[in-house]
């Protein structure tokens, strides 16, 4: 559906590789404006579409002429898939445009929200996380039903069969709520209003990390804090808070807290400095500065998978909630050249996009003896770009929402430039 | 007609509320939570219908569905199977390894005892 003019017109400026906030200056329009006619939610025409043609070095005369030969063919189609008249398209067209307009516009749309369908529906067949909680809801539901059923149908029930059949179906609807609102945040992309119920036992200690602000105060002493620990529901999340919360303290004895933070007014946030100075290695260095009372700085590790085991994003630089992330974070250059820093500044794929430097590095071990196989972590911080830092690359948080046009890295189609 | 009933379902809950509508109903009912010793409880007790999940620990409700089918003994026992929304091809899999009928979770326990009545005197 390539027919529409805000189609058009954003194909032709971003072939230009110009931005919406230069072309609309130019044309004498505001970017948000430009960007509803670039999404055809508004009608271009007048002194606007001849402005925003001149802008782009198009003829209005023939750009308009040509759209109207294409939305004739779009409009076909588009009339085909909902079996209206198509003899009527041409005086339609001619007598209405902005009502044909609006119909192709619904029409992309629909088409957009049929990927998206698809999209998510590979989702639920694939996701293993979803489709264990979809399980744990569908026994919890029948267990909820077939109780139900016996309290309400079956006449002089049995006091203490009563009793044992009303704690079941209490059980029961404890388990449909836990499991209901687990599906709700794994579900919602912005997670924010339900970011507390977490699904993963990584989410739930990265969730627990960031109720404390990614410092814990106890390992200043050297203390693991066993009652924060406590808190989390599962054996498993409890067993890699213990693990976060050991390192934690070691790097802050290698590390103390006033001279670490002394060192970073002095340097900056220099991980590859700041382990010379203390005599750790840089991937403890990394840690130790994005778990710094009141520091905004985010931190991603993984391991030699490229499995990510630790998760602190920054407002503007979203991380994915599970899987791997871009492949164009230094993060992974970085795991295929370890031991040498990588940084890049970089700009985001967020409204309005956003600046940062990314430094990563990757640690081996030695495990074994030699010849014997080396066990590699990577660490990328991520840090506020300064003002005048020019971008070098454009990053998504992870293929399947990002929405970057023509990326020669992409592993999967996005859902989101689907549906916008 | 006190038939035996045997139940193999993980679910606690579940397992009770069959296992009582099913006993008021007259049947005899016994019940398994795990899919491993299924087999050999089958052959050692010899019930006149088996209820089986689909989604089972120890073993799959597929594996003991087709050991079922394999072993002469138990060629012909009515095997009703529970399955949730979504498990399509597992469903397409249990009609090939001759499984007697289905019931899709959720389900109404009036539905379950007619099913069951059904396959024991058709």
């Amino acid at each position: 559906m390539k027919s529409l003019m805000g189609t058009r017109l954003r194909e032709r400026r971003m072939a230009q590789g110009r931005r919406q906030g230069e072309v609309a200056g130019a044309a004498g329009i505001s970017a948000s404006y430009l960007n509803l006619i670039e999404h055809n939610r508004r009608a271009v025409a007048g002194d606007v579409l001849v402005r925003l043609t001149a802008v782009l070095g198009l003829d209005a005369v023939a750009f308009s002429e040509a759209s109207d030969g294409a939305m004739v063919n779009d409009l076909r189609a588009a009339a085909a898939a909902v079996a209206a008249d198509p003899d009527q398209l041409q005086a339609v067209l001619a007598r209405f445009p902005n009502w044909a307009g609006a119909v192709l516009a619904l029409a992309q749309r629909a088409a957009g929200l049929e990927r998206a369908v698809g999209a998510l529906n590979d989702r639920i067949n694939h996701d293993p996380h979803l489709s264990a909680t979809l399980h744990e809801l569908l026994s919890a539901a029948t267990a909820v039903r077939a109780t139900a059923d016996i309290l309400n149908d079956t006449e002089e029930l049995d006091a203490d069969w009563r009793a044992r059949f009303q704690r079941n179906l209490a059980q029961d609807s404890a388990r449909l709520t836990t499991g209901a609102q687990a599906l709700v945040a794994y579900l919602d992309p912005a997670g924010q209003a339900v970011a507390e119920v977490s699904v993963t036992p990584q989410d739930e200690v990265m969730a627990w990390l960031a109720a404390q602000g990614w410092h814990l105060a106890a390992a200043e002493a050297g203390g693991v804090d066993e009652a924060g620990i406590a808190t989390l529901a599962s054996a498993a999340a409890q067993a890699l808070a213990r693990g976060v919360a050991e390192l934690a303290a070691q790097d802050a004895a290698a590390m103390p807290l006033q001279a670490v933070q002394a060192a970073i007014s002095a340097l900056g946030p220099d991980p590859v400095q700041i382990a010379q100075m203390f005599g750790t290695d840089v991937i403890a260095a990394c840690r130790r500065i994005a778990g710094l009372p009141g520091l905004a700085v985010g931190l991603v590790v993984c391991d030699g998978a490229a499995a990510i085991t630790h998760r602190r994003a920054l407002p503007g630089f979203a991380l994915p909630r599970a899987g791997a992330g871009c492949t164009l974070w230094p993060l992974y250059t970085a795991l295929g050249r370890p031991m040498q820093p990588v940084e890049a500044v970089v700009e985001t794929t967020g409204q309005p996009p956003q600046r940062f430097v990314l430094r990563a590095f990757c640690q081996t071990r030695l495990p074994s003896r030699f010849g014997g196989a080396d066990r590699r972590t990577a660490a990328m911080l991520i840090l506020p770009a300064p003002l005048h830092a020019v971008a070098q690359a454009v990053v998504g948080p992870t293929c399947r929402i990002c929405p970057v046009e023509g990326c020669d890295v992409r592993r999967e189609p996005s859902i989101l430039s689907a549906v916008i | 007609m006190a038939g035996h009933v045997m139940l193999i379902e993980d679910e606690p809950n579940i397992a009770e509320a069959l296992r009582f509508i099913l006993t008021r109903d007259g049947w005899d009912v016994s019940t398994l939570a795990d899919g491993a010793t299924a087999l050999h409880e089958v052959a050692l007790r010899r019930p006149d219908v088996v209820i089986l999940d689909l989604m089972l620990p120890g073993a799959s409700g597929l594996d003991i569905l087709r050991g079922l089918r394999a072993d002469p003994a138990t060629q012909g026992l009515p095997v009703l199977m529970l399955t949730a929304k979504g498990q399509g091809s597992d469903r397409a899999a249990a009609e090939q390894a001759g499984v007697t009928c289905f019931m899709t979770k959720p389900f109404a326990n009036a539905e379950i005892v007619a099913q069951v009545r059904r396959m024991v005197r058709p």
